[in-house]
């Protein structure tokens, strides 16, 4: 492959599981293959990647806590003008905060406790309107083939970028009508075509149950807000995901936004942020997303030690998410017009040979 | 089957494995402590991803990419992303060295 072919960028492409893409990534080799890791010494590894229950069980009960607490005091204060920055946080709290849950849980590397993983998995699951058996499936092809274009259905930059969705997402007004529909479409039985691309056939029951649950949940808060006469029910139910899923999508979309497409090195098309620990309690230390996606086994609690680990080797972290923004939007706003342009980082001196493509394949 | 002298004991720490290529193939031979040991194949069933650098806890082998877990004593999986078991083999040690029965 190489430098040249990345910047032959087919204007008509589909992001679609099941459409042409697909057939051009595994026909180029790109699909399941062996990425490039930065070496770590198996010793330190091991060390990085044991687990504990202790650090997710304090951020768990502060989480969990906090939530309690703002959705109470949102409770109390509903009819006052009090109550609108107690539900702004309730809001991050619910939708912000669940997806970094979803996501370490689902790996299961947050707790050592299996059971604990599944539990707040399945909670988190559900605040962030995902079908937990789908999202777990959908997110193991997302580790696959990172950012590959026709295999991953995780790629939220697309390209040339939907700045309009992107934008209106920032309130969830694409993303949750989006993630209901899916939830209704489970619920009946069905799966997407790109869903059925990924969920194994043993498992569309588990989807489907899951599925419905959900669907009693949401029913049963829509019957509380007709009985009580008030929205307060799904203010603190449903609706959050609306309100408070902005700030996942200022610390989220600067995961990949901008960088490259179809490579097999993480350095290139993942990016770490460097951010305070208010961020990082709530975004989980998902901030150190490059290195997640080299060595997912790795535990929340241990990414700083990781990327200390590997960052001889990797381009130089975005010193803030102001950094990180300020390095996006001119690119995103370019690729409208030239949707080939994309974020090329700089590796430093000595580091690995970023890898392109296919190992055999020249890397430039 | 032929019993193989795979590695030295002491070649693997305590909970933890080692990637073992035999005829063709491709075998994780674990320990667990002292001379507890076992041997299975070396790729995940979920996508083929090689064992070497997952972690062993206890009993249970986790994949290196998507935490798909088997029990290294049975090959069971043990849960998505895993559905499939993963082959076992007998192996034990003797004089130091790993034996491990393959195909």
């Amino acid at each position: 492959m190489g430098l040249m072919k990345l910047i032959t960028f087919p204007m008509d492409r589909s992001y679609s599981l099941t459409g042409p893409e697909a057939q051009k990534a595994v026909a180029a080799g790109l699909a399941n293959a062996d990425w490039y890791r930065t070496p770590v010494d198996r010793k330190r590894l091991k060390a990085l990647m044991q687990r504990a229950d202790g650090p997710a069980l304090r951020d768990t009960a502060l989480w969990l806590g906090l939530l309690g607490a703002t959705g109470a005091a949102g409770i109390a204060l509903w009819g006052s003008g009090w109550a609108v920055p107690v539900f702004l946080v309730y809001g991050v709290l619910y939708a912000s905060a669940a997806d970094s849950r979803w996501h370490e849980c689902g790996h299961g590397t947050a707790f050592r406790t299996r059971w604990m993983n599944d539990v707040v998995y399945q909670i988190a699951s559900f605040l962030m309107m995902r079908n937990p058996v789908v999202w777990r499936w959908s997110h193991a092809r997302h580790h696959t083939d990172t950012i590959i274009v026709g295999r991953d259905p995780e790629i939220s930059g697309m390209r040339p970028p939907q700045l309009i969705v992107i934008g209106l997402n920032f309130l969830g007004l694409v993303s949750v009508p989006q993630s209901f529909a899916a939830l209704v479409r489970n619920a009946l039985g069905r799966l997407a075509p790109d869903e059925a691309d990924y969920v194994p056939d043993s498992e569309r029951p588990k989807a489907v149950r899951a599925a419905r649950i959900h669907m009693g949940i949401y029913g049963a808060t829509l019957i509380a807000c007709i009985a009580a006469g008030s929205i307060l029910p799904a203010m603190l139910i449903g609706l959050p995901r609306f309100y408070g899923i902005w700030l996942l999508l200022v610390m989220g979309l600067p995961q990949h936004l901008g960088l490259a497409e179809d490579v097999l090195d993480h350095r290139l098309n993942s990016r770490t942020v460097h951010m305070n620990r208010v961020l990082r309690f709530v975004y989980w230390n998902m901030n150190y997303h490059m290195e997640h996606h080299m060595y997912p086994m790795v535990p929340y609690h241990r990414l700083p030690d990781l990327h200390e680990a590997v960052k001889h080797d990797c381009p130089p972290a975005a010193r803030s998410l102001w950094a990180a923004w300020r390095e996006i939007v001119p690119c995103v706003v370019r690729q409208l017009r030239d949707p080939h342009h994309f974020i090329r980082p700089q590796l430093p001196p000595g580091a690995g040979a970023p890898r392109y493509g296919p190992m055999g394949q020249a890397a430039e | 089957m032929a019993e193989i002298d795979a590695c030295g004991l002491d070649e693997i720490d305590e909970e933890d494995l080692l990637r073992f290529d035999h005829g063709g193939h491709s075998y994780a031979i674990y320990r667990i402590t002292g001379d507890e040991v076992y041997c299975t194949d070396g790729l995940c069933t979920h996508e083929q991803v090689h064992l070497e650098d997952g972690l062993v806890m206890e009993h249970v082998i986790e994949c290196p990419r998507h935490n798909g877990r088997f029990d290294i004593r049975t090959g069971k999986a043990l849960g998505a992303p895993v559905c499939i078991d993963l082959a076992t083999y007998p192996a034990r040690v003797v004089n130091g060295r790993v034996l491990v029965d393959l195909p």
